[in-house]
Order: structure tokens, then C-alpha cells, then sequence
């Protein structure tokens, strides 16, 4: 009899089960390998057709109807100003809002309708938020069609997706701990800045890089927004007229020039290398806090 | 003691960090008068009446599900941080009803220390462990102060002699009885006059254990403790004053039977409390 157990014989199913077992590696691979290829073979398109597109030209020259001298340099800085306008207004709102969320209105019906209103917000099309971006800010407030208008438009359009990650942080943290501080006569305050948030931070970083990300390739807000596919001058101020690169790259890929078309590739892939110097800036970053947080493990 | 001298010693508290030792043991430093506390519609203690003297070591025991945590989190109010939680009754330290309008509940629980079922050190080193109390509390202290109120803490709690040489390691780096007496410590640095264990050893093993309560009984000189466990033995050990917590048929908590632990464990009133420790029923 004990051998049956060892062997397994004799219960129903067993077979199926070790089968599927050794098969859903493979399965699990398959969805892997799609991913991949499709991220693969979309870089070789780019690096095939923008490839020797690729110059000092296209970062350091403002565009031009000439696709031998033509650049990004405007869009380029554009984007850096916008979405780095936007990442600074947007991550201190969204750990503030995850603070009361969760530390403040503890499970509370206020915190579960808010909540439920910025899960809802994330879903909204992006192009909604530059419509009000255009009528609340630009001409509501008369902020113009600027950079700072751009940069809020982006930081709202960012904020739930932030917020959301930043509320998972804090629940990471144990609650354990929490009651610890409490019962030694901690402030909501101090249990905040002393026990939760340096447990939380590094999460709170890593939902900041996705809003930055996201922020950088949104095109149809800033369309809306600044209306700008073309402009020959650099973002100098908070209130200049501006264009960002997804725009610059649309742009191009709508010319009738196979030159452009293949800019617009080059253009791609700095985009995209922004987008890796970011997120490694970011990264290091966070291990950084974290690699201080740990320091005393050693 | 009336409210207005009651937040003045609040503050004279913070401006000496310590308090004295004026009153005597004995005497009643907490009275809960027919305390109810409901989470939402639920109730899960009703009619809880129970005195604790200053200086000895109550225990409250019972079955699992009882409400034992329940009442010992309404002494300190940690009740308040959870949701939909509601207490009726008095609950008065020292002659004061700590759930009145003008009580800060943060003093209270600087006043009335908690120790809790797993160890929760806090991911810091040995040292800011036991120094987090001071110094959310606002004890403006000097190094040197620091250090030595850090040490005493650690020497009442029986850790200091395994920790003294290396307090800026981190607290993880404790095993978990070492870590649980940290916690002790931690609570003990604050110098509170109560302090409340939520079944401190239920996570540790026996050897532990008994560190434990040796502990306990040779910081009873200076503190209230109240603890709670379903371990019987344990309370027979430690404990001078034992409370039996029962469900009753609605699963509401409530206190069945109150006195001295010799008392209750050599010749229970209740017959509940007799099945309880003879084991027949928990």
C-alpha cells in the first residue's frame, strides 16, 4: 500500500495532472516567446528602415522640410519639459492621495468611493483629458496652449494610474507594524514618515516610472492640447508654445517622403532610448533607497 | 483626577520623560465598567466589569474567538483604529474615563504600553527599535540619555546581554523570541504604567516562553500587566489575578469569573470556568 501512494497509482487523474505539468512550461513559453518576437521584430523594422537615419542631425537640428537636415530638437526637449513638469506634479499627488486613502480614511466609505472614481479614471481615453486640458486650462484658466498646460494635462492623465500603485505600496506594508507605532503613542504622522512610507517608497517609485513612461508616448492629449505637429523654436519658459515627440514622429510617418518615413523610424528608437534612460534613472534610483534601507541587514 | 491636572501631567510627562512613582501598589489603576465594543452590527464584548490592581499581573484567559484581544485593545484604545469598531462603557485610568471627548488617545498609549501575538519589530536596528518610542514621544534626551534609557529598557526586557554588542544590527537578524522581548523593550522604553500583552508567547517556543515570563515576573515591581493567553498554565504561572472569558450562545464575550488566579484555578465559582481549565471544553 505504500508503495501505491509513492507511485500514485490507483488515484484518478494523477496522470493528467503530471502530464499538464510538464506541458504548461511550454505553454507558459509560447505566450513569452509572442511577446518577445513582437517587441523583437518590431526593433528590427525600426533599426532596418531609421537605422542610418540615426545622426547628431536628428537630436540637435529643429525640423525642417529638408529630411537630410531635419530634427527633433524641439519635440525632444519638449517632451523632457512636459513629462518631467508632469512627473513632478504627479507623483506627490498621487502618495499624498494614497496616504489618505489608506493611512487616513482607514476603509471608510469616503476612501471606497474615491477609490472607485480613480480606478474609473484610468479607463478614460486619453484625448478626453486633452479636451479638458485645452477648455479648463488653456482657455478656462487662460494658461494657454503652454507647456505648464501640457504638464498638467499629462500629470492628471497620469495620477490614477500612479495613485492606484502607490495605494498597492502601502498595503504591502504589514499592519502589524502600523499597530506597533500606534501603541507606543505614535502620531498618524509619525507612523506615516517613520514606519510606512520608507517601507513603501521603492513601490511608490516604480508606479512614478509607469506614469513617466506612459506620459512620454501619449500623443492625442498634446495634440490637443498644443496643436503644434511643427515648431522651429525650444520650450524656454514654463509658458512657451511646445510639440513633443510622439507628435513630431506622427508628423513625419504622415509625409509622402519615404525620407520621412524612415526619420520617423530614427525617431522611434530615441524615443525609446529616452524612455530606457528614464526608467534606468529611475531604477537605480529606487535601489538606491533601497540598498540604504538594507544597509543595516549587514 | 480631573481632567484639567490630567493633561498637565501629560505635559509635565514630555518635559521630565519619566514619570514617578508616587502611587502605591495595589490600588486600582484601571476600572472598566460595563464596557461593550461592537464591530459593525456584530458584538464582540458586552458587560465587561474588571478592576486591575497596580503592580500585579492580570491575566485574562479563554477560549479562542472570546473577545480577550478585543477588551485588552479598549484599555489603550487600539480599538479606535479599527473600522466600524464601536465601544460603549467606561474604561477610566487612573479616575479617568479614557474615552472622554478630551483624552488623546495617543497619550494614552504612551502611558499604556501593548505588546503584541507576533513579534512586529519595526525593520530598523536594535537600537532605533527601542528608541522609536522616545522619540515619537518628544523626550528631548542627549545621546547619553538615549543610550541609557535604551539600555535599561533592554536590560529589564532580559536582552541586553545577547544584543549589547551589536545594537545596530537590524532587528530581523533576532530570532523570534529575541525578537518578542525587543518588543518588550520597546514598549518598556516609553516607561508606561500599564502594560498589555496580546498573547506574547503564542509564536514561540517553550524555552522562550519561559524567558518570557521570567521577565514578567521581575518587571512586576514597577509595571501593570495585563495578558492575555489560552494557555491556562501560563496564566497559573504568571499571573496574580486571573479573568475567564467566555462566548456566550449569541458569541458575545463576557467575563464569567474575576479573582485571585490561586483562587480561580484551586476552586472555581463557575462551572464553565472549571470544563475551561480542566479541559474538557476551549
Amino acid at each position: 500500500m505504500g508503495n501505491q501512494i509513492l507511485i500514485g497509482t490507483g488515484r484518478r487523474g494523477v496522470k493528467l495532472k503530471k502530464i499538464l505539468d510538464k506541458l504548461l512550461p511550454f505553454i507558459l513559453s509560447i505566450a513569452v516567446f509572442i511577446a518577445v518576437a513582437t517587441i523583437v521584430s518590431l526593433l528590427i523594422t525600426l533599426i532596418t528602415t531609421g537605422g542610418h537615419r540615426l545622426s547628431w542631425n536628428l537630436i540637435l537640428n529643429y525640423p525642417s522640410s529638408n529630411p537630410e537636415e531635419a530634427g527633433m530638437r524641439s519635440a525632444i526637449l519638449g517632451s523632457i519639459f512636459t513629462v518631467g513638469l508632469s512627473a513632478l506634479i504627479c507623483i506627490p499627488l498621487s502618495i499624498a492621495t494614497a496616504i489618505f486613502l489608506v493611512e487616513y480614511s482607514r476603509g471608510g466609505r469616503l476612501a471606497s468611493i474615491l477609490s472607485y472614481n480613480i480606478s474609473n479614471l484610468a479607463g478614460v481615453p486619453s484625448v478626453v483629458f486633452g479636451v479638458v486640458g485645452l477648455g479648463f486650462l488653456a482657455y478656462g484658466l487662460g494658461m494657454g496652449r503652454t507647456v505648464i498646460t501640457g504638464a498638467f494635462t499629462l500629470a492628471v492623465l497620469t495620477l490614477p494610474l500612479v495613485t492606484v500603485t502607490c495605494v498597492e505600496a502601502l498595503k504591502t506594508v504589514p499592519d502589524d507594524l502600523r499597530q506597533g507605532a500606534y501603541a507606543l503613542g505614535a502620531t498618524t504622522v509619525q507612523v506615516v514618515r517613520r514606519v510606512v512610507l520608507p517601507r513603501a517608497l521603492p513601490m511608490m517609485l516604480t508606479g512614478g516610472i509607469l506614469g513617466i513612461s506612459r506620459a512620454l508616448g501619449e500623443a492625442a492629449p498634446i495634440l490637443v492640447v498644443s496643436g503644434l505637429l511643427f515648431i522651429r523654436e525650444d520650450p524656454v519658459s514654463l509658458f512657451s508654445k511646445f510639440t513633443v515627440m510622439p507628435l513630431q514622429l506622427y508628423n513625419w510617418i504622415s509625409r509622402p517622403q519615404p525620407a520621412f518615413v524612415e526619420l520617423s523610424s530614427a525617431g522611434i528608437i530615441i524615443l525609446l532610448l529616452i524612455l530606457l534612460a528614464l526608467n534606468a534613472l529611475a531604477i537605480s534610483l529606487r535601489q538606491l533607497l533601497v540598498r540604504r534601507m538594507e544597509q543595516l541587514w549587514r | 483626577m480631573e481632567i484639567e491636572s490630567y493633561n498637565k501631567l501629560q505635559k509635565s510627562y514630555a518635559e521630565l520623560g519619566k514619570m514617578e512613582m508616587i502611587e502605591e501598589p495595589g490600588e486600582e489603576v484601571v476600572r472598566v465598567e460595563n464596557l461593550r465594543v461592537a464591530y459593525g452590527e456584530k458584538i464582540a464584548i458586552d458587560e465587561i466589569n474588571i478592576s486591575i490592581k497596580r503592580r500585579y499581573i492580570t491575566a485574562i484567559i479563554g477560549p479562542s474567538g472570546c473577545g480577550k484581544s478585543t477588551l485588552l485593545r479598549s484599555i489603550n484604545r487600539m480599538n479606535d483604529l479599527v473600522p466600524g469598531a464601536r465601544v460603549s462603557g467606561k474604561v477610566y485610568f487612573n479616575g479617568v474615563d479614557i474615552y472622554s471627548r478630551d483624552v488623546d488617545p495617543v497619550f494614552i498609549r504612551s502611558r499604556i504600553g501593548m505588546v503584541f501575538q507576533r513579534p512586529n519589530p519595526f525593520p530598523f536596528s536594535i537600537f532605533d527599535n527601542v528608541a522609536f518610542g522616545l522619540r515619537v514621544n518628544g523626550f528631548k534626551l542627549s545621546k547619553d540619555e538615549l543610550y541609557a534609557k535604551v539600555k535599561d529598557a533592554l536590560v529589564k526586557a532580559a536582552l541586553w546581554d545577547e544584543v549589547k554588542d551589536r545594537l545596530d544590527k537590524h532587528a530581523y537578524s533576532l530570532s523570534g523570541g529575541q525578537q518578542q522581548r525587543l518588543c518588550i523593550a520597546r514598549a518598556l522604553a516609553v516607561d508606561p504604567e500599564v502594560l498589555l500583552l496580546d498573547e506574547p508567547t503564542v509564536s514561540l517556543d517553550p524555552i522562550s516562553t519561559a524567558r518570557i515570563e521570567s521577565l514578567l515576573r521581575s518587571i512586576k515591581d514597577e509595571y501593570t500587566i495585563i495578558i492575555v493567553t489560552h494557555n491556562m498554565l501560563q496564566a497559573a504561572r504568571v499571573s496574580d489575578y486571573t479573568a475567564v472569558m467566555m462566548p456566550d450562545e449569541k458569541m458575545v464575550g463576557r467575563i464569567i469569573e474575576f479573582g485571585d488566579t490561586r483562587e480561580i484555578f484551586t476552586n472555581p465559582r463557575d462551572k464553565r470556568t472549571e470544563d475551561y481549565i480542566s479541559g474538557r471544553i476551549g
